[in-house]
């Protein structure tokens, strides 16, 4: 089931995207309105990550396409933010906490130029909006995972970005900082910006998202979390895999097949 | 060591010195300073392959213009060590082979076949190959002036396209995934890199030689993370390491001429960073090991004061001198042991030495006091909050009791409404002279 919204921030056409030559999400096909907090959920291995990943341009589909803001990625780029997976970066590396949200300028201010004070100051203001105003200078090693979480949100806040994809922003966070980023995604969609975030807890999903994506390699459903979020979708998405579509990804990786005949 | 040698060497008087010196520590600055992304990139091992894969670059260009002429196998060494590159990427991309057998493949067949090259251009009789195989281990005395203007061009371009790129170097090497979602190229970046890296070990190929630079481009900035958290201090004080083992191995090679200076600057950075690995504040070994053995001490000090001070609660007579005897009664603890930590707290003015024992001073009092206080809060706590039965509270609260500050115990006293009892319905002191 997919309801689709008349004037869409994003959509997404017919997307499929392959780890090589096995398919692992089919024909994702969806839409979402300005201004909402959308959940991207699913089982292990339904292929959560991997769209936002191919929504972000990071992996190229096999066929379909993305629209941001009816427009090309490339071409809107400066106004979407992204939100890696907290356990994809070396904490141990020798930056500051500072250093890392001021990251989020990069894409503003360009290849070569360096950051200034109005970057300085907007990178501050981020810290704060995520009570972490107080580690600025604290090497990231030393952060909690809740605080490390709190940084990568403060560097996406600083990029000013419309459009915020979060890719498990929840996972391995203490409760404080799940109600801080909550009350967060809140703010942002009342200020008109659109919020995707992979989750996997069913019980708070309809609590945090007023729109759901329900994946299990293929779209299960896609609405707002009244309509798509029922306990029969829920139980198609999680009630086991699909074992066909795993077999046939399966037989395409082995020989080699292309996803679409031309 | 050769007074006069170390004297004639830094007044820079002979010219060759100074070509030798200034074409070290550029190199080995600027290898360093590259290294330290190859180190944080998790590619070290990249680029010993790279370094072993120019020598087969450098006999071909030997072999094309029969003259060892600097920029031809400069250029031959890039080509070769580019090619390196390529193939491990080739081959961890499109076969079973993991990365690190790719590695350790692409190294030993280049380096092979230039083995094999080497061998031949030294049996063919050609005069002009007579200094060949110092690309090997390195050779710095045979850096001339003309030779230094390449080394120092090159130089400059690894000096001013790693601060030009620095900013996106750093992001791409903390997060690929997120400084592509910025729109920064990191195909492009990677190749940047990646180019910087093999021109890196080319420059340092007459000098250092090309079976020992990858050592020099990760083993200074290796030293150098032992120092600090900030990447830019990081990539300086690595540049500095690197330099210094260049001046080190230039100064070595002069004062004896036999030694080849590639080895001894590989031995001198490694010295770098054996002395960062054990000595570096906070990081090193050394200072670790002292902390745990400084904690140890507060430890038993600590305990031993509590000795004085369950022993007064037993007859409510704090000021009481007791004998060694009596104090190990009450606590099992090693005599020596026990000696000399009573011996120290005397030297800190926490215990008085008597005819018949010891006994606390006002300050050992209180400092005893608190231990047990804190003890107590924190058995109270424990016992309170966190539903652990009273008899199970004794053993956590035995080591809490010494790490807590005064703020948390501010914030315990609190939590708990000013207690007077704890769990086991013991008094808790309240501080206060004896």
């Amino acid at each position: 089931m997919i309801i689709h919204t008349k004037e869409p921030v994003l959509e997404v056409h017919d997307l499929t995207v392959s780890y090589s030559r096995k398919p692992v999400l089919w024909g994702i096909d969806f839409t979402l309105p300005a201004g909402c907090v959308a959940g991207i959920m699913g089982p292990n291995g339904a292929g959560k990550s991997t769209l936002l990943k191919s929504i972000m341009g990071l992996i190229p589909p096999s066929s379909g396409y993305v629209k941001l803001f009816n427009r090309p990625l490339e071409d809107v780029r400066h106004r979407v933010s992204y939100v890696p997976q907290r356990e994809s970066v070396d904490w141990d590396f020798p930056v500051s906490v500072l250093d890392v949200v001021l990251m989020g300028r990069y894409g503003k201010v360009g290849l070569l130029r360096s950051t200034g004070r109005r970057d300085r100051e907007i990178a501050l203001e981020c810290l704060e909006k995520v009570g972490m105003q107080a580690y600025t200078k604290r090497q990231i090693s030393q952060l909690s995972g809740g605080q490390q979480q709190r940084v990568f949100l403060a560097r996406a806040l600083a990029q000013e970005a419309d459009f915020y994809f979060m890719d498990e922003p929840f996972a391995g966070v203490d409760a404080a900082t799940e109600q801080t980023i909550v009350g967060l995604l809140r703010d942002m969609a009342a200020a008109g910006k659109t919020v995707v975030v992979v989750h996997h807890d069913l019980q708070s999903a309809r609590e945090y998202f007023d729109w759901i994506i329900l994946l299990n390699m293929h779209l299960v459903a896609a609405g707002p979390v009244t309509e798509a979020f029922t306990d029969e979708k829920i139980q198609r998405a999680y009630g086991g895999k699909l074992s066909l579509l795993s077999q046939v990804g399966h037989v395409m990786e082995k020989r080699a097949f292309p996803s679409r005949e031309n | 060591m050769d007074m006069q040698a170390l004297l004639d060497f830094f007044s820079f008087a002979d010219p060759n010195v100074r070509y030798v010196v200034l074409g070290n520590v550029l190199l080995s600055a600027s290898a360093a300073m590259v290294g330290a992304f190859t180190l944080l990139q998790k590619k070290a091992l990249v680029g010993d392959a790279v370094s072993h894969a120019v020598l087969p670059g450098v006999c071909a260009a030997f072999l094309f213009s029969g003259s060892k002429s600097i920029a031809l196998m400069l250029i031959g060494a890039f080509a070769t060590g580019w090619l390196a590159l390529v193939a491990i990427d080739y081959i961890t991309a499109q076969s079973k082979i993991k990365k690190d057998a790719a590695i350790g493949l692409v190294l030993s067949v280049f380096f092979g076949v230039g083995m094999v090259m080497m061998t031949n251009i030294q049996q063919s009789g050609n005069a002009a190959q007579s200094g060949l195989d110092h690309f090997i281990f390195g050779k710095a005395a045979t850096l001339i002036g003309s030779d230094l203007l390449i080394f120092a061009i090159l130089s400059l371009v690894l000096l001013v396209t790693v601060s030009l790129f620095f900013k996106a170097f750093v992001v791409l090497s903390f997060d690929r995934a997120y400084a592509q979602a910025l729109g920064y190229p990191v195909r492009r970046l990677d190749l940047l890199l990646t180019s910087l890296t093999v021109l890196a070990v080319v420059t340092g190929i007459t000098a250092v030689g090309v079976v020992l630079m990858a050592a020099m481009l990760v083993t200074p900035a290796a030293a150098a993370r032992y120092w600090t958290d900030n990447i830019r201090r990081m990539v300086a004080i690595a540049a500095a390491f690197g330099a210094f083992a260049g001046v080190a191995g230039a100064y070595i090679s002069y004062a004896a001429p036999a030694m080849p200076t590639g080895p001894w600057m590989v031995v001198v950075s490694s010295l770098i960073a054996f002395g960062s690995f054990f000595f570096a504040p906070k990081k090193g070994i050394v200072p670790r090991q002292y902390m745990q053995w400084k904690n140890r001490r507060v430890i038993t000090d600590e305990n031993t004061l509590k000795m004085f001070y369950h022993l007064g609660e037993r007859n409510s007579h704090f000021g009481t001198a007791r004998e060694l005897k009596e104090l190990i009664n009450s606590r099992e603890v090693a005599e020596p042991l026990l000696r000399a930590t009573l011996r120290r707290l005397v030297a800190k003015g926490m215990l008085e030495r008597h005819a018949n024992g010891w006994r606390l001073t006002d300050e050992g009092y209180r400092k005893a006091a608190r231990v047990v206080r804190l003890h107590r809060l924190w058995e109270l706590y424990l016992a309170r909050y966190m539903d652990i039965a009273a008899d199970h509270v004794h053993d956590d609260a035995e080591t809490i009791e010494h790490i807590i500050t005064p703020e948390i115990e501010q914030e315990l006293e609190h939590q708990l409404g000013y207690p007077d009892k704890d769990p086991h319905d013991t008094r808790i002191p309240k501080g206060g002279a004896l």
